[in-house]
Formats: structure tokens, sequence, C-alpha cells
């Protein structure tokens, strides 16, 4: 079970490197048809489970028009036929095929609901503010979550490891949504330190996007409620994570000869123990950027923050094809990215894995 | 028959006394123990209240109603008592599926390797990315959710990938041992070397797996309650938590404890199956017990 990694040594360097070189060659060739054929794959599926749904979005459109309205049946039918472009009698196979040529054009076509807005424009409207409400949620996450890891490690069995780990195991057994309601109650509701109502959405009226800091502080105090949540739901995995790969890594031989070697421990600390367990750990935070964009649905909902999750919901509650195509896209493509970029970040840190297959 | 029946009682004490060993662990078993005979044994005494009282309305706790009362004046306690047998019966029955999932195909992977393992991998890679909300909502719509045993099945279909992963890495590091060299060396064929020699290794593994599916899948039917994407009748936890939402039971100051009590009662059963799993490790793996 212990392998001990040592580095190879200089003779070999050479014929080494020209064959990992090549064995790099094919192993990542490999890696790029198989995201490939993934992707293809999941786009396909999720055409055909989206078509599979009940209901349409024209025949919701009509039961909208008839109750809201009082339209009989067959006059809702003619408006929305008037309104609509798309031809949902169309087979399901031409439907296909029609959206992978598309697709292979970069066309991701129009909203069915919100006709001549394009999907791309309505994914490039909301997806920043996912990226950038996540993005931050993560790096706060992962980087405290490290460090208060490699903390508990160094005192494990004292009284703030076990504080620590109970709060750890508090957090990360709350559900994401559970907390944002809890946020929303006593934050938002009973001491009213943030108004939930005036958080909404991810700007205030009147600012303009833009490199001013008034248009930064603003979209912060927007994204503040989301951000704590994530951040509050995950740091406890990154916690137990890194203590449990801290500890794996102090028992290591070379920590001892470091030790004997007397060098001082914060040397240690930082580049023996900190660095080489804190490896795994950005393997892990790179599949983690990867669900940025699907986990966010159920937070944006409950915050209502406008980002992508919040859109994709909706297009699904309204069932517009077209948007939860090109969400869902986004989405498994962010995911099949991240996993790409960790299977190749992987094999460079331990170039094991690239060799390893027969052993 | 009596000295029987006294090992079983010295097996069970010897049990409880190993994870004991963990406070943490073993409050968490004890607050399982109790959820389980609340839901399970409760209704019993405690009916569901189903009355709608106009004039008492959002009260707050008090000696006839113990966790006050819902928008229609209902007894919050009994709906915690009886909404709790749901949302345990989708855990375990999701909890189950794809921890057998995981594991047997996991193992399979791992100690076949070659071109079985590719294929597992490749589906196991295929169905982590699928998007799971349009699948939930697809089978939900497709079968009728209002059956809880359909709901843990589909939960137990969509949660395996990543412990199937986990699974076969653990398979994979357990070949090369010795024991399982020695169990080849004799020739004792694949299924005794799966199931005799590495299963029982990860017990452990399975073990907690098996606790963190049941987390995920109260995660997941929480969550689709809440959002509206399944339809739900009856009463549970998470049906509770839904109508007190959407009916902004959150604006009005009396409500709170209206929300905060399917909160409490999801967030405590969450916690107690994960804090509970530190106990198991260790009657699962002796090792643990010298605290070597």
């Amino acid at each position: 079970m212990t392998t001990v990694t040592t580095p190879l040594p200089d003779i070999h360097e050479k014929t080494v490197e020209s064959r990992t070189h090549r064995f790099f060659h094919s192993y990542f060739l490999q890696k790029v048809l198989k995201a490939l054929f993934t992707t293809w794959v999941v786009v396909s599926l999720t055409f055909f489970l989206i078509r599979l749904l009940p209901s349409n979005p024209v025949e919701l459109f009509i039961q909208d028009l008839v109750v809201q309205y009082a339209l009989p049946y067959h006059e809702a039918r003619d408006q929305a036929a008037a309104l609509f472009s798309i031809d949902l009698s169309q087979p399901l196979p031409l439907q296909y095929l029609d959206y992978m040529t598309g697709l292979l054009h970069g066309d991701l076509g129009t909203s069915i609901l919100s006709p001549g807005t394009s999907v791309s424009s309505i994914i490039q409207r909301f997806l920043p503010w996912t990226i950038f409400s996540v993005g931050i949620a993560l790096m706060l996450s992962f980087t405290f979550g490290i460090m208060l890891g490699l903390f508990m490690a160094y005192h494990r069995e004292g009284l703030m490891d076990h504080i620590l780990t109970v709060l750890a195991s508090i957090l990360s057994s709350v559900p994401n949504y559970i907390l944002g309601i809890l946020l929303i109650i006593f934050l938002g509701v009973r001491w009213g330190v943030i108004s939930v109502a005036a958080t909404r959405g991810t700007l205030s009226p009147g600012i303009e996007p833009g490199l001013t800091w008034e248009f930064f502080k603003n979209a912060l105090y927007h994204a503040a409620l989301p951000i704590l949540t994530y951040v509050l739901t995950t740091i406890g995995s990154w916690m137990l994570t890194m203590k449990s790969s801290t500890i794996s890594v102090l028992e290591e031989d070379y920590v001892t000869v470091a030790k004997a070697k007397g060098l001082k421990e914060s040397r240690i600390t930082s580049t023996y123990v900190g660095r080489n367990a804190a490896l795994p750990m950005f393997t892990l935070l790179t599949i983690a950027i990867g669900f940025v964009v699907g986990g966010s649905v159920l937070i944006e909902t409950i915050f209502q923050y406008q980002g992508i999750g919040y859109i994709l919901l909706q297009s699904v509650n309204k069932r517009d094809y077209t948007v939860m195509q090109g969400v869902f896209l986004v989405i498994t493509l962010s995911v099949i990215i991240a996993n790409f970029f960790a299977d190749i970040l992987y094999s460079w840190l331990d170039p094991r894995i690239k060799l390893g297959k027969q052993e | 028959m009596g000295s029987v029946f006294l090992g079983a009682v010295q097996s069970i004490g010897a049990t409880l006394r190993i994870m004991s060993y963990n406070k943490v662990g073993f409050a968490g078993f004890i607050a399982v123990l109790f959820l389980l005979f609340m839901t399970f044994i409760g209704p019993f005494f405690v009916p569901l209240d189903t009355k709608t009282k106009v004039d008492q309305i959002y009260q707050p706790p008090s000696a006839q109603h113990w966790m006050g009362t819902d928008h229609q004046g209902r007894d919050i306690f009994s709906q915690i008592v009886n909404g709790g047998k749901d949302v345990i019966i989708v855990a375990v029955v999701a909890g189950a599926l794809s921890t057998l999932i995981a594991v047997t195909f996991g193992t399979l992977a791992g100690f076949a390797g070659g071109q079985v393992d590719a294929i597992i991998i490749s589906i196991t890679d295929i169905v982590l990315t699928i998007p799971q909300l349009p699948l939930l909502l697809v089978l939900a719509a497709l079968i009728k959710l209002n059956n809880i045993f359909y709901l843990g099945l589909i939960l137990g279909a969509l949660g395996w990938p990543s412990l199937l992963r986990a699974v076969r890495s653990q398979a994979l590091s357990l070949k090369q041992r010795d024991f399982v060299e020695a169990a080849r060396a004799l020739d004792l064929g694949t299924m005794h070397i799966i199931f005799r020699e590495i299963v029982p290794n990860m017990m452990t593994y399975i073990i907690i797996s098996f606790a963190l599916a049941m987390t995920g899948a109260i995660y997941a039917q929480v969550a689709l309650v809440l959002f509206g994407l399944v339809p739900f009748s009856g009463s549970n936890w998470g049906v509770m938590l839904s109508l007190a939402w959407v009916r902004g039971a959150i604006y009005f100051k009396d409500s709170i404890w209206y929300i905060m009590m399917p909160v409490a009662a999801i967030v405590v059963l969450q916690l107690s199956i994960v804090t509970m799993t530190r106990s198991l490790e260790l009657v699962f793996n002796p090792r643990l017990r010298s605290g070597a």
C-alpha cells in the first residue's frame, strides 16, 4: 500500500523523457477522443430526454392563454401557431439532424418562447454571473479549507481539531438549499442584516457593468448570500479531505528524513508536507470547477440570483427546449473539459498513471 | 436455547461497546435509532393531524402543540412524526441500490481489468456527465413518482458513478495484496476472490458509501420536492418544507416554527447518518480500534 515516490535518477532522465513524450501524445489523443465521444453521447441523450418530457412549450403557452385570457382552445392554438416559428410536429430524427448540424456550425438555435433571442446570447448574458459568484466561492472555500485542513492535521486530537472536525461534518451534511433558506430567514428577515428583496437579481437597477468600483461592489453585494452559502456548504469537505491527505503525507519516509536532517519546521510544512498533501486536492478542485455550472440551479433559485442555473430551471418549467439544450450543453462541456484537465493534471503530477495501465 | 440467546446478547453488547469508543459516532448512532423509532413506531401513538383550525394558525410551541402549528392550524409535531417514513424509505432504497451497483461493477472493473474495465469506466463517465436534472424530470414524468419505492430506485440508479470509481480504485489496490495473490495461486476462482477476499476487506468502505449514498438521496429527494420538480402528494418533511417556503411562511414572524421544524428534522437525519459511520468504521475495521 505504501508507495514511496522517489525521483528518477538523472542518468535515465533523457530516455525516460522522450518515451513519456510519445506516451503523452497517445495518452493525450486517447483522452481527446474519449471526451468528444462522451460529449456526443450526452448531447444526444439530453436531446431525446428533453423531448420525452410531458407537454411541450407550445402546449404550455396555449394552456397559459386559455387560463389567463379565457380564450377558447382553438383560438389560443391559432395564436400560438402564428407566434412560434418552430415546428414540433416534425419527426424526431429530422429535428435531431437539424440540431446536430446547427451545433456543428456553432449555432445553438433561438429560444422558443422568446422568438428572436438566440440561445447563445442568453448563455452569454447569464453564464458570467454564475462563473463570477461560484468562482469566488470556490476559490475562498478551497483556500480556507486547505489551510484549515493542514492546521487540523498538525494539531490532530487537539481541542481545535475536534471542534473543527465536528463543525466541518455539520457544515458538509446540511443541504445547501436548506442553508440558503436559513440564511434568508435569519440574516434577511429575522435580524435584518441584509435586505433579501434588495439583493435579488444580479445588479441593482441603474448600475452599468464596467470596470468601476461601484459596479464591483454592487455585484458583490448581490452575490454575497449565494457565495456565503456555497462557501459554508463546501468548505467542510475540503477541510476533511485535506486533513486526511496531510496525515498520510506526514507518515511518509521523506518527511521523517527531512526532520532527521534538521530542516526548519516551517520549511518542512510548506515544501515537504503542504505541497505533497495539496497535490490530490488540485485534481479534486478541477473536478469541482466542472460542476460549478450544474450545481448552481438550486442556490440561484433560492436567492433569485439570475445566473445560468436560474435560467435552466425557468426553461425547464416552461419547456423551452432550445434554451434547455443550450444550458445542458454548457453543463456537459464544463464537466467533460474539467475532467479532461483533471486527468491530464493527474498524469502530469504522477507519471505512473500513464504507464500504470498494465500494472 | 438459552445460551444462544445469551450469546446473541453478548455479541450485540460487544458491538455496542466497540461503537461507543467513538463518542461522536455513538451519538449519531443513538440519534439514528431515535429517528427510526420516531418515524416507524411514533405514528401509532401520534396520528397525523389533518383538521384545519383557522383560529390556531402559526402558534408557537405549547403544551398542546409541542412544535406549534402550521398555516392551517394543524399540529406540526404530528406532521414531523408522520413525515419521516417516506424520506427514510427513499434514502434506504436509493442507498442500497447505488451501493449494490457500485460495489458489484466497481470490483468487477478493478479486478477483471482490460476490456471489461474500459467498458464499465466509459459507461460510468457518461452517466456522471449526464445532467441529472432532466433525467430525473423525465423519469419522474414517465414513472408515477407518487410511489416512494420508485423514487428511491431512480435516485439509486443515478447515484452510483462516483462510488463506483472509488470502489474500483480500492479493488485495484487490494488486488496487489499478498492474500489475493495467494488466493489466485490456489486457483480459488474469480467469484471466490471477489466475494470472499476483496469485498470483505472493503466492508468499511462499503458501509460508508452506503451512508453517503443515503444522504445524497435525501438531498436529492427534498430538492426535487422543494423546487416543485416532482408532483408530490402526502405529507413528509420535504413537502412540509416546500409548503412553508412556497407560502412565504418566512415573512410571517410567527411562522418560524413551521419552517424550522422540517429543516431541523432533515438536518438532524443527515448529520446523524454521517456521524454514525465513524462508529461503524470501528466495528468493521478492527485495525482502527487499537488507536494505532
